[in-house]
């Protein structure tokens, strides 16, 4: 086959200046600094240098792809998937290296950008259709099989800020889905929405790269999608590539890596922020005490988080959120001072999720630390992740794609 | 011609601006088209205040700089009458005033798209440009409606106006282009355009012709490029009693020229780093 993508010793380095706090440049800052400077360098004191830091968010990257090709790119989080997307389709420059590729690359990095709410799915059907590279003889000849795949009829000619948010998806991934580009690039997307949907999408994705011959690249948290979908696989670690070859292979290279790691989340950055209570470390484990992420839904999940108390307070709070297809799935509050064993310093909090509770699926956790309706101390989003599969049960045949988030274990009985 | 299997591929480097930048512009122009379209629709769906308010502000800025200028300082009109010669300089003046702000302003507006989409970046402040345009025309109506009611007959030079609003609008581009990118490198950036548009309309003549001038200073006074645009307008529409004041025109063209080249240079420069910016 022939190749299509060339990705030599690419590179991508951010700067972060340690200097302000804040994400944005602002003139005024320029130019309060810069009469600082002249003020200092006429009064003859040498000026402070900014501390400044590079860093490499992806760095000494080399793959090829051979058209047809469907590839999955999986890492954890902050391994550079995102970035090396973004370098392909073009969105940002990159600092070192080259990147050679041969036809149309679209890519779908979100769900429904450029869609805007105050106008029609047909208006935005054709809005976003030109925002991701297509004609409008080209849109207007696929029209009917993109609304026929989003299932959406009935509302074309309502505003899109009036769709429930699967109706939304499932438009914004059909526009894409029907691009004609020889490249597609996509990002996590099938996150969202129903398991049907996400099967329909899938086959949508199967048929583009095996009929059509078109080259996919992946990237997904779900090594079931990844699995079932790609068959070539790049692994990367701190902006490297750690493995590349047969999908299968990498995604047991990275699961034999990251036994331990994907289960544990160490808090490095934020220790010591606030006056009331940190938490060291968050941990996912079973009945059994090993720390694993795939249960089946007839174990128990235990987070076991360890905390430093510095001072107590009754509003001490501990929210946890898992979500589910980037939705809140639910939500759990722990009132640390509610238990009057509470004490200063190192504590351990178990919570435990019972089994028979949650469906089968993919479950992200965030931590938010607050003094209850007071203070807001920290907030660690999505650190931790964890899947969760259908054991066999009693007296049920064996089920799949069983929607909602919760799958609890309910009595019925029959009566005359 | 011998087919280099490398021609086909694109290049994409570190600081280096793809050859296909042409190319790549020709092959979106119709997303260039379809965001005017969507900023139009948008316009004109939200609320009737949309259109209404394309009609209120003309009007407005023509009674309030008659009354001002024209009956308290009772500053000199000319041939025309007073509201007519305010409002072939409000033509010019708003859709300046319009297209630098949306266009400045187009990309941090647009941030979703310009960190999760390539598409060459220059089209978004460009498209901009037309939904400036039909506020233009909306006001070009009013006006024909004033000179009605004043039973004042324009010029046959009216036929030369598109030439000096293709002035304008290179002008308002050039500036756009500078300010869109700079209001991505500095957060606060967008809170000096208000200022400039605000005092731009003070020291364009807008309120009052450009004869109220000295002599002296008419040719700096054309440093600001606006001035030979509304003068332009005037001579077009007006024509009686008008007169362009050529080296102050040919200046106003020449830094217009030296805007949207710089405009379109700096964007260039830093176009590619507005999705880490962002």
């Amino acid at each position: 086959m022939e190749i299509i993508i060339k990705v030599e010793n690419l590179g991508k380095k951010y700067i972060i200046s340690h200097q302000t706090q804040d994400r944005y440049l602002a003139l005024r800052d320029v130019i309060a600094s810069g009469t600082k400077k002249v003020v200092k360098t006429i009064a003859g004191k040498p000026s402070l240098v900014p501390k400044k830091e590079n860093l490499w968010a992806l760095r000494n990257i080399d793959f090829n792809i051979e058209q047809g090709d469907r590839v999955g790119i999986i890492g954890r989080n902050g391994a550079g998937k995102s970035t090396l997307l973004k370098l392909l389709s073009r969105i940002t420059e990159p600092s070192e290296g080259k990147i050679a590729i041969k036809g149309r690359v679209s890519s779908l990095l979100e769900v429904g950008t450029g869609f805007h709410p105050e106008l029609t799915g047909r208006e935005n059907v054709y809005l976003n259709g030109a925002i991701l590279g297509m004609g409008k003889q080209e849109i207007k000849k696929k029209f009917d099989e993109i609304v026929d795949f989003a299932e959406i009829e009935k509302f074309l000619d309502t505003p899109v800020k009036r769709y429930s948010s699967g109706m939304y998806v499932r438009l914004a991934f059909a526009v894409a889905a029907h691009l004609d580009s020889e490249i597609l690039v996509i990002d996590e997307v099938l996150a969202v929405g129903d398991a049907q949907f996400q099967k329909k999408c899938l086959g949508k994705m199967d048929s583009v790269s095996l009929k059509e011959g078109r080259t996919v690249l992946f990237v997904s948290h779900n090594m079931g999608i990844i699995r079932n979908l790609c068959n070539h696989g790049i692994l990367l670690d701190r902006g490297e590539i750690k493995y590349k070859g047969d999908m299968e292979e990498t995604i047991s290279t990275y699961e034999y890596e990251n036994q331990n790691i994907l289960s544990i989340w160490k808090n490095n950055k934020d220790l010591d922020k606030t006056d009331f209570f940190d938490i060291e470390n968050v941990v996912l484990l079973d009945e059994k005490g090993n720390s694993k992420r795939e249960f089946f839904n007839s174990e128990s999940i235990i987070i076991k988080m360890d905390v430093i108390v510095k001072e107590i307070h009754s509003k001490m709070l501990i929210l946890l959120f898992f979500t589910k297809h980037g939705e809140t799935a639910f939500t759990y509050p722990i009132f640390l001072a509610s238990k009057n064993s509470l004490k200063k310093g190192k504590q351990t909090v178990f919570l435990e999720i019972q089994k028979f509770l949650l469906n089968e699926g993919t479950y992200f956790i965030t931590i938010d630390n607050s003094l209850h309706c007071i203070q807001g101390l920290a907030k660690y989003e999505n650190i931790l992740n964890f899947e969760v599969r259908f054991d066999k049960m009693e007296g049920m045949p064996a089920l799949e794609n069983v929607p909602g988030y919760v799958f609890p274990l309910l009595n019925w009985r029959l009566e005359e | 011609m011998k087919n280099n299997p490398d021609d086909d591929f694109l290049i994409i480097e570190a600081g280096k601006s793809e050859k296909h930048y042409w190319a790549d512009l020709w092959r979106y122009r119709e997303l260039f088209y379809f965001l005017s379209w969507r900023d139009i629709l948008v316009r004109y769906k939200q609320t009737v205040i949309g259109i209404a308010w394309s009609v209120i502000r003309p009007l407005l800025t023509m009674v309030v700089f008659t009354i001002v200028f024209g009956k308290l300082a009772k500053l000199p009109s000319g041939e025309a009458p007073y509201p007519v010669l305010v409002f072939t300089a409000i033509l010019p003046w708003q859709y300046f005033a319009n297209a630098l702000s949306e266009a400045s302003n187009s990309l941090i507006s647009n941030q979703n798209m310009i960190s999760k989409i390539y598409f060459p970046r220059i089209i978004m402040p460009t498209s901009t440009i037309i939904v400036s345009l039909t506020d233009f025309v909306i006001s070009f109506v009013l006006m024909s409606i004033t000179m009605a009611i004043y039973r004042f007959v324009p010029s046959w030079k009216i036929v030369f106006m598109p030439l000096f609003l293709l002035l304008a609008t290179i002008l308002s581009l050039g500036m756009g282009y500078l300010f869109s990118a700079l209001n991505v490198k500095y957060r606060d950036f967008r809170y000096v355009i208000p200022f400039i548009v605000q005092v731009g309309m003070y020291i364009s003549p807008v309120g009052f012709s450009s004869d109220v001038v000295p002599i002296r200073y008419r040719f700096w006074y054309s440093l600001n490029p606006m001035v030979g645009v509304i003068d332009g307008f005037r001579w077009s529409i007006i024509g009686k009693g008008t007169a362009i004041y050529w080296p102050g025109f040919i200046l106003s063209i020449v830094i217009t020229i030296l805007i949207i080249i710089w405009g379109f240079w700096y964007f260039r420069k830093t176009e590619k780093t507005f999705a880490d910016r962002i």
